[in-house]
């Protein structure tokens, strides 16, 4: 079976059945199946989100990149210091980064006081953290590969042509 | 007072396309799912957009050189041979035209002459037959069918030729059926090609989307390349229909007339189109292959929805179309068109708009999404039970 078919399907029709799977991809559904579970079990596929535009409904939620400045630990490097900033639930994604910070931490919360009371009692505090800088996030325009807000209609097709 | 004494007579030949009163039933109607198209449903790439806009804002609007800018024909040849084998010299061997249509257009009037007869492969492009009416000259129609997968055979072809024919136009991978011929099927018609000294006009718009199979050219064929005039374009392969952007690639004393005509007829293609196209085939062939890959699923999705709902499909192995038979229902192929659009509100076309041959058949469109294609199988589905068939 053509794995990098069925993950390139999968990230982008997340609510595909096996059914329909199977179908695109010319295959059993038991195949579709025992190969979807091989993914999970393997943590490449990691799970399924849907991607909501928060801002068009009455959810009070406010997103900040924070950049993390700390110092390696011997032995462990950047990873024991990760673990004890990605643990708290109010951390939605993590990257080790190259450049001036060490890490990216994006955090959601439902003010910018509640962000900035999780940076400064618990994230800041943190052994081996030097320094934060938080950037709030004013308006998202694309994530995930979608526009928000598409400026423009796309044309419209002929319904049928040759 | 005007009417028809005052038209051409060769135009009052040719019939108006089938497909034309589809579309206008269907725009008659409101929340119309169409599998009626024959273009991409992917944007451009933005990357070509945005090459073409920066010329535009560079100022590079003028006329370009008749045969096309230097650097886009160096980038087709160049194009045509990584990805082909095929070898052309920019400098002698190529036209950029106004789409592949225009390509077409050229090619006839600059080598068929009245009264030389033109092998036409039905179902087949709606415009190739008219193309050669209007030269004067007379279509022979070659009937290919589903058992041998719209494949044209030698023998088939063999039946076809007489001491009139001049010229074999061929479309592989095909609208409207999805048919290709491999390697090994060209093969056996080179022979005979080169035995009745035939052209062969062989218009490869689709070559990019080809699945299982690698697309071949008889153009490959070193023995008759010279008797080969080649047409393609950007439409297809790069999402860019409404640029109208094509090429065609022959032999030097070929070209040369071929344009005379694009000259006087067309100057030169257009500019800005002409940069977008620099660009995709310099940085653009990751999105072709992105777009292929989506194509190969969607092919996969709809062909099995079909063969489910028991309007028997073969597999095909080009192209971006089905061409599922609906004899079974005992409808001709426009009544059964007529009848789900009516009922379901899904526009197909009818497999006779592309020829006689396409009786019994319907043209499904899978330039859609997934998602598209579910919905319009589930309304295909209660059409067929509605009527009683499933």
């Amino acid at each position: 079976m053509d794995e990098t078919a069925l993950l390139k399907l999968l990230e982008k029709h997340a609510d595909m059945n096996t059914c329909d799977l199977a179908s695109a991809l010319n295959e059993t559904q038991e195949n579709i199946l025992s190969k979807l579970n091989e993914l999970e079990q393997n943590k490449i596929i990691l799970g399924h989100h849907t991607l909501i535009n928060w801002d068009k409904t009455n959810t009070n939620r406010v997103m900040a990149l924070i950049e993390v400045s700390v110092m390696p630990e011997r032995e462990y490097g950047y990873d024991r210091i990760a673990k004890l900033i990605y643990r708290y639930p109010e951390v939605d994604t993590m990257y080790l980064m190259s450049g001036k910070s060490e890490f990216i931490v994006t955090v959601y919360g439902k003010t910018m006081q509640e962000i900035a009371n999780f940076v400064g009692s618990k994230l800041a505090c943190i052994d081996k953290v030097t320094g934060t800088c938080t950037l709030f996030v004013l308006k998202q325009y694309k994530r995930s590969g979608i526009v928000f807000e598409a400026e423009e209609d796309s044309a419209e097709r002929l319904l049928v042509t040759p | 007072m005007i009417d028809e004494r005052f038209l051409s007579k060769k135009v009052q030949q040719v019939k108006p396309s089938g497909i034309r009163k589809f579309f206008d039933l269907a725009s008659e109607l409101e929340d119309v799912i169409s599998l009626g198209v024959g273009e991409p449903d992917f944007n451009t790439p933005w990357h070509i957009r945005e090459a073409a806009i920066y010329s535009i804002e560079q100022g590079k609007t003028f006329y370009t050189a008749n045969q096309g800018l230097l650097e886009l024909r160096k980038e087709i040849c160049s194009y045509l041979k990584r990805r082909f084998s095929l070898a052309y010299d920019p400098t002698k061997d190529v036209i950029v035209t106004v789409g592949g249509s225009e390509a077409i257009d050229i090619t006839m009037r600059a080598l068929i002459d009245p009264g030389d007869e033109v092998i036409v492969l039905s179902p087949g492009y709606v415009a190739y037959e008219p193309s050669v009416t209007l030269t004067g000259a007379v279509p022979i129609i070659v009937e290919l069918n589903e058992e041998n997968q719209f494949k044209l055979t030698p023998e088939q072809l063999k039946q076809a030729i007489s001491d009139k024919t001049k010229a074999l136009l061929i479309n592989f991978p095909s609208n409207p059926t999805g048919g290709v011929m491999t390697h090994e099927d060209y093969e056996k018609l080179v022979p005979i090609i080169k035995e009745h000294d035939l052209l062969v006009i062989s218009d490869e718009i689709y070559a990019e989307l080809s699945y299982d199979v690698e697309h071949s050219s008889l153009a490959n064929f070193e023995e008759i390349k010279d008797h080969v005039i080649l047409i393609s374009g950007f439409s297809k392969a790069f999402a860019m229909t409404g640029w109208r952007l094509g090429y065609v690639c022959a032999d030097p004393v070929l070209i040369k007339q071929m344009n005379k005509i694009h000259q006087y007829i067309i100057m030169s293609a257009p500019t800005a189109a002409q940069y977008g196209a620099i660009e995709g085939l310099r940085h653009g062939m990751d999105h072709v292959s992105e777009m292929r890959d989506s194509y190969h699923t969607r092919r996969n999705f709809i062909v099995s929805g079909f063969n489910r709902l028991g309007l028997k499909t073969h597999m095909p192995q080009g192209a971006f179309y089905i061409f599922p038979c609906i004899k079974h229902t005992k409808m001709t192929s426009e009544e059964f068109c007529q009848a789900l659009l009516e009922d379901q509100k899904v526009a197909c076309v009818p497999g006779t708009a592309f020829g006689e041959a396409g009786e019994g058949y319907i043209r499904v469109s899978y330039a859609y999404s997934i998602d598209e294609i579910k919905i319009a199988l589930g309304r295909i589905e209660q059409f067929l039970k509605n009527k009683g068939f499933l």
